[in-house]
């Protein structure tokens, strides 16, 4: 079998692209150096999910995690620190495909909640992966982004018309 | 994508470079106005103003839409730079998220190569 090939250096960190598609769409991409089998089984088993969804620099941490991946069955995140109000992220699983796709629902936001899927294309024991996120409309897409940024870009605008204004 | 921010950042830059712009920009931050109002407000003639609007709107700082016999300006970079700026933050989100995957599956790599050696044994 392929694992028994000897493994290659490691070679620089992979790429993450963002691309926003269309008005509707936003596509993320990322290689792995391991078979989709793998980077599936990160994906899906909770106790390993947990370990890379929220990373350090997020600043929160995920309070609970239920995943029931397989077709038709719901997941349910929990976020937040022990001071703030938790943070809800909840779905169902449309399609669960191993080890190539994964699709789920995002209905915390209610109807402009996106559609992800996620495609894990193996090759030469490489995985591609992508995450496509589809809403329903435009101004979804804008709305999820923009609360998150609001801030943060108010900040640098601030900054811009201080600068204007010197 | 890089050529055409850096057009864009070019044409800001040029755009930025003169007073008056950089005034109805400011002004603009505050409400959006006519070219009229802008050209009494900067004491300027009406074709004045409107070759001004017309160097910040082709730098995207500025949009302007005609209601009537009305153009109304507003500011139009705003978006833009909101759109992209979120667009990095979310693209940082996911390559951190990534790094520590790679984590996980290197584990999971390692693991499999041990079982792998035992199965065979």
């Amino acid at each position: 079998m392929d694992a028994r090939r000897k493994s290659e250096p490691a070679p620089a960190k992979n790429r993450t692209t963002v691309e926003r598609k269309s008005e509707r769409e936003l596509v993320v991409t990322r290689t792995f150096n391991a078979p989709a089998r793998i980077v599936f089984e990160a994906w899906t088993r909770p106790e390993l999910f947990k370990r890379w969804w929220v990373p350090k620099s997020v600043g929160v941490s995920l309070l609970s995690c239920e995943m029931d991946v397989r077709t038709g069955g719901k997941y349910r995140l929990v976020f937040g620190n022990e001071a703030s109000n938790p943070m809800e992220f909840f779905g169902r699983y449309i399609e669960v495909t191993p080890p190539s796709r994964l699709v789920w629902t995002n209905d915390e936001g209610g109807e402009g909640g996106a559609v992800t899927t996620v495609k894990f294309e193996e090759k030469g024991g490489q995985t591609l992966l992508v995450i496509h996120d589809l809403y329903p409309s435009k101004e979804a897409l804008d709305a999820s982004g923009f609360t998150d940024a609001m801030p943060e870009t108010l900040d640098q605008l601030d900054e811009l018309l201080v600068t204007l204004g010197a | 994508m890089v050529q055409y921010n850096r057009a864009r950042l070019d044409a800001s830059f040029a755009a930025l470079s003169d007073a008056t712009r950089r005034g109805v920009l400011e002004q603009l931050g505050r409400s959006d106005a006519s070219i009229t109002d802008l050209a009494e407000k900067f004491h300027m003639t009406l074709t004045g103003m409107k070759k001004h609007v017309g160097v910040l709107e082709q730098a995207g700082l500025v949009t302007t839409e005609k209601v009537g016999r009305v153009r109304t300006c507003k500011l139009g970079a705003r978006r833009l730079e909101e759109e992209t700026a979120w667009l990095e933050r979310y693209r940082q989100l996911w390559d951190s998220r990534f790094d520590e995957l790679d984590k996980v599956v290197e584990e999971l790599k390692r693991k499999e190569k041990i079982d792998g050696r035992k199965k065979k044994e």
